[in-house]
């Protein structure tokens, strides 16, 4: 097995009465693909926050990328990427002066941030569009353009908070061939997800309800204990089960 | 610094792609400096004058024309009858009755005290208090020579027997304009500087680009100096503009050097725009900010001396203006270009506010918080 990337024991976060985590407990592992899966409200945005040092835990041990989420905040930011459900390119600059402005607040150097930028909009073909304003180019590209920010200073985990809300099954597709790549790379990708079949890409994932860890295993395993056909069914018999 | 110079970079290309704000930018100073500067005069043009004269002799006619020869006052009406001069007045259509009571020009011509009654509009008392004193002036400028011409000593009079002379240091034509003008400097300046950094900050809040900012490892100081320095450049920018436009249009006097000026003004803007920052980092919404702005500002100016002078305030006021950052600019910006003052002037009030932008400058950098 390889080593563990997060390593979360016994997280809790709470909101003055409101228990929004409840005694998380898992790993993910290194080059892994992890699916955090649950209904709206289940707190998958509010581990993920902490999981990024956004937002400090109530309890519990988080260590993320070899660091504490308590005392290591920015040493894990610099060894993280994080693309949010909430759009965060700035609408009012071109592609190019967002990828120079983002690694540039990542350190990469004058020469390293040349060449990162002209590979990526090489790669997404957007030669012509460089110097077109985010706003005025297509929501599809725009996630593509983040997750590839997201990832421009190498960092060892990428996390996607739904990632692909809002975008046609052709350039979810599309998306996924990315996840695909950089976990090729070597990168670990955590992400959360309404789409049942996109669980189906991930080696493996866990499903959250009411703010605890319901069910954790590959998309395969799962089906079977569940005698589910797909990871839809799966889904639908916990949030059942949970309602009893 | 790379990272602070990136965050610079950015600010300004969302500025100058901004439809509100870089016009705001190019027409606030103008229209501060040219209209503003008509509007909020104090200077006294058309006093509406309402004479009651009950005595008919040429001394009070002479009176009434040496008023009437004045350019500052305005016949708006002619009665012998009190009654319809007050009523004018409750109308506010007059601003000053002239009351001459019957035996005025005998008791005058035979050197005794006589009494004239002045009612004045006090609506507005600084207003008031001025009509007053160019009134007394007129009236011992007629007694004076009316006391010259027929050879009589009027006793009463002060003037006649002493002649005060004035002489206004600094501002010798007392032209209203060369005063508030650098106040409006301070207004421009200060709204400039304060609003635009907090509310970019504010702005990225909202639309939720600071969760990708604070994601990354940047240090709170580099992001904070991001925010600030572009506007803090665009302010003094704005106050290089404001001083042409007084300059071109209304001849204002800059005595003292320019380049104290500026320095100063950087240290001011510090200050406020570290205010400003202050605000965004306990807000989250552009209206929130904005009240916030409102409520302080309204405080800050209608304390800083604008208007009024500090030194009149109650002890109280004076006491809270060591907050207010606008009252040691206002008193400086006033000192350095009407005075000419120099360092050894200013070096109180400089060094106070470089103590308050290191203060909240600091309390800003405390106060964000990237991990929540």
């Amino acid at each position: 097995m390889h080593a563990k990337h997060i390593v979360v024991r016994g997280l809790t976060k709470k909101f003055g009465d409101f228990t929004a985590i409840d005694q998380l407990n898992f790993d993910v592992f290194s080059g892994e693909i992890f699916g955090f899966l649950g209904a709206n409200g289940a707190g998958k945005t509010t581990a993920i926050k902490i999981l990024c040092g956004l937002s400090y835990p109530s309890s519990g041990e988080v260590n993320v990328a070899g660091f504490d989420v308590y005392t290591q905040t920015e040493q894990l930011k610099m060894n993280i990427g994080y693309m949010s459900q909430k759009f965060s390119l700035y609408e009012d600059m071109t592609i190019y002066e967002n990828i120079r402005f983002y690694g540039g607040i990542y350190g990469l150097g004058r020469k390293e941030l040349h060449a990162k930028s002209e590979q990526l909009i090489r790669k997404f073909g957007l030669v012509n569009e460089r110097n077109s304003l985010i706003a005025d180019i297509p929501q599809g590209w725009k996630q593509k353009i983040a997750f590839s920010i997201a990832i421009l200073h190498d960092p060892k985990i990428i996390f996607l908070d739904e990632p692909t809300g809002g975008v046609d099954p052709i350039t979810r597709r599309q998306f996924w061939e990315l996840i695909y790549e950089v976990s090729g790379n070597g990168i670990t990708v955590f992400v959360t997800t309404h789409y049942m079949d996109e669980a189906e890409y991930c080696h493996r994932v866990s499903i959250m309800d009411e703010g605890k860890i319901v069910a954790i295993d590959t998309p395969n395993n799962l089906k079977s204990s569940f005698g589910a056909a797909n990871m839809d069914e799966v889904f639908v018999k916990i949030a059942r089960g949970a309602e009893k | 610094m790379r990272t602070i110079f990136y965050i610079i970079q950015k600010e300004f290309i969302q500025v100058i792609r901004n439809r509100v704000m870089l016009p705001m930018m190019i027409i606030m100073p103008i229209f501060q400096m040219l209209v503003l500067l008509y509007a909020a005069t104090l200077e006294m043009k058309h006093i509406e004058l309402f004479v009651v004269d009950n005595d008919h002799t040429e001394a009070s006619r002479t009176l009434v024309s040496k008023f009437e020869g004045s350019s500052f006052y305005m016949l708006s009406g002619y009665s012998a009858s009190i009654k319809e001069a007050e009523k004018q007045m409750k109308n506010d259509k007059t601003d000053i009755i002239l009351n001459i009571s019957k035996g005025f020009g005998e008791s005058l011509s035979r050197g005794e005290g006589t009494d004239i009654q002045l009612l004045i509009n006090a609506i507005n008392g600084t207003k008031a208090g001025l009509i007053n004193a160019y009134s007394l002036n007129v009236i011992s400028q007629f007694v004076g020579e009316y006391a010259k011409n027929k050879g009589t000593i009027v006793e009463q009079s002060s003037s006649a027997g002493l002649d005060i002379r004035y002489r206004y240091w600094f501002n010798p034509e007392l032209n209203f304009k060369h005063f508030m003008l650098p106040g409006l400097l301070v207004i421009l300046v200060t709204v400039m500087g304060m609003a635009l950094s907090a509310i970019s900050f504010v702005k990225e809040k909202e639309l939720g680009t600071i969760e990708q900012i604070n994601v990354t490892p940047i240090r709170k100081y580099q992001f904070l100096a991001g925010k600030l320095l572009p506007f803090w450049i665009i302010a003094l920018f704005e106050l290089a503009f404001g001083l042409t436009i007084g300059r071109i249009f209304f001849d204002i006097p800059i005595r003292g050097s320019l380049f104290l000026l500026f320095g100063f003004s950087s240290v001011y803007l510090l200050t406020v725009m570290g205010i400003g920052l202050f605000f965004s980092t306990i807000t989250r919404t552009q209206q929130q900010i904005m009240l916030l702005f409102f409520f302080f500002n309204i405080v800050f100016i209608l304390m800083s001396g604008i208007f009024t002078p500090v030194e009149s305030m109650p002890q109280w006021a004076q006491t809270a203006n060591i907050l207010n950052p606008l009252a040691y600019f206002m008193r400086v910006i006033r000192m350095i270009m009407l005075k000419g003052s120099g360092l050894q002037d200013i070096l109180k009030e400089l060094i106070s506010l470089s103590v308050y932008a290191i203060l909240i400058l600091s309390l800003a950098v405390w106060r964000y918080r990237k991990t929540s």
